[in-house]
């Protein structure tokens, strides 16, 4: 999984987007090796989505709530 | 996190509640094999208002007016709903028509697939093989970057305009009204139209299944593509927590009967089974949910979800007026053409519907 290099976080936004585009692009990100992202996504949906994400390749999430958007922050 | 319908245990008591419900709810009088189908269902309500004139499936079905409104009401309640829409709903409209032209082809939606499975249909095996391949092509789509666009946040009130539909069609359900002559409000005399559970009974059991969906994000279509894309097994738990239960329910009421021949609303032309339920699948992912969840995303406000689901119920009219839709003799005359059309359409929509870069 460490093929990449360690880039700066890669930010995607996704707000808008029905899932499961928001997972879509947040697992490309990283399988291509990124191991920082921080995901901006407008519904619980996703933010439960990209949760389970994060769990499945033992990443760390944090939530953070801004006005109507929801930023996740996936790291290793 | 406070949503205890959004964990694995959460989903598999919904899949299996509903798998319960539906077959007791067949048991109660609903068709055979149908406890809940909402293709069927939206088919019966299309036809209820005259918009086809299939005489043997017209009836307002009161488990679909629940769906979105127990969807609607959860969402008030719970924060989440949030009016958004204009994400190509142009095409959504036409993902809608071709899904269900698709699934009446077959005879059912992705819930009946498995309540015809759990009741003993074999045909339905093929109908879900052929699900699942349209999903699989879906997938392939949407690894490729395709995308109907981001949706944008709608006004407040725009988020009332499809639950207030459900209320009008309830109070027409309700009132019986009839607007002329020999004309709507049509109600089946005869065939799966005129079986149904008692109105209370089926209201209530729609509120239910609309409140528990909502929470728990129950999708047929995403439990299968959700495996394909991102070898994610929460949702499937749920589909197969339903098969279980609807399958121990209906050996328990004497609702199993096992093979291809003479099953209940249904057809042996496994060619047709298959493609029928390909088209339907194919049309879900690109329009981003079963029939089920597009009626619990129009709950919660989501305005193109909407209007896939009035895509559905039009091409359901388009069906039965255009002799698309199957019987239980086999495939209808144009059926076939349909679901070519529709093929063509979803392939068309999966290789020019694409998002360049989207980070």
């Amino acid at each position: 999984m460490k093929e990449g290099i360690n880039m700066a976080t890669k930010k995607i936004d996704a707000r808008g987007l029905a899932c499961p585009q928001p997972v879509v692009l947040a697992s490309r990100a990283i399988r291509e090796g990124v191991d920082a992202l921080e995901v901006i996504v407008d519904n619980e949906v996703s933010k439960e989505n990209l949760l389970r994400l994060a769990k499945k390749y033992n990443m760390r999430a944090d939530v953070k709530e801004e006005n109507q958007d929801i930023v996740i922050q996936i790291a290793k | 996190m406070g949503n205890i319908f959004a964990s694995r245990t959460g989903i598999i008591i919904v899949g299996g509640a509903i798998g319960i419900m539906a077959t007791l709810l067949q048991y109660l009088g609903n068709p055979p094999n149908m406890g809940i189908c909402v293709a069927c269902f939206e088919r019966d309500i299309a036809g209820a208002l005259g918009l086809h004139r299939a005489a043997i499936v017209q009836y307002i079905r009161p488990e679909i007016i629940g769906f979105v409104l127990g969807a609607f009401i959860i969402s008030l309640f719970v924060g989440e709903h949030r009016p958004r829409g204009g994400s190509s709903p142009l095409i959504r409209f036409f993902l809608g028509i071709f899904a269900m032209v698709g699934a009446l082809v077959f005879l059912g939606c992705p819930w009946r697939t498995l309540l015809r499975i759990a009741g003993g249909d074999l045909n339905a095996v093929v109908g879900l093989v052929g699900l699942a391949m349209g999903i699989f092509g879906g997938v392939l789509f949407l690894k490729n970057g395709y995308s109907l666009g981001r949706s944008q946040p709608q006004k407040p009130w725009s988020g009332y305009v499809f639950p207030a539909f459900m209320l009008g069609l309830f109070l027409l359900l309700l009132f019986g009204v009839t607007f002329s002559e020999g004309g709507p409000i049509f109600f089946s005399a005869s065939g799966p139209g005129s079986m149904h559970a008692p109105l209370w009974i089926s209201v209530a059991a729609g509120l239910i299944v609309g409140v528990i969906a909502q929470r728990s994000r129950f999708c047929t279509m995403g439990a299968f593509r959700d495996v394909m894309l991102i070898r994610d097994f929460h949702l499937i738990s749920g589909v197969a927590a339903l098969l279980a239960a609807a399958f121990a329910m209906n050996i328990m009421l004497g609702q199993f009967k096992l093979g291809f021949e003479g099953q209940p609303v249904a057809h042996t032309d496994h060619l047709w089974n298959f493609m029928g339920m390909s088209l339907a699948g194919l049309a879900f992912v690109l329009g981003g949910g079963c029939p089920g969840r597009q009626l619990f995303l129009s709950g919660e406000g989501d305005l193109d979800a909407g209007i896939f689901a009035l895509g559905m119920i039009f091409g359901a009219a388009f069906s039965h007026n255009f002799a698309m839709a199957s019987s239980p003799k086999g495939a209808a005359a144009f059926g076939p053409a349909g679901v070519v059309i529709g093929l063509v359409f979803c392939l068309v929509l999966g290789f020019v519907m694409r998002e360049k870069s989207t980070a």
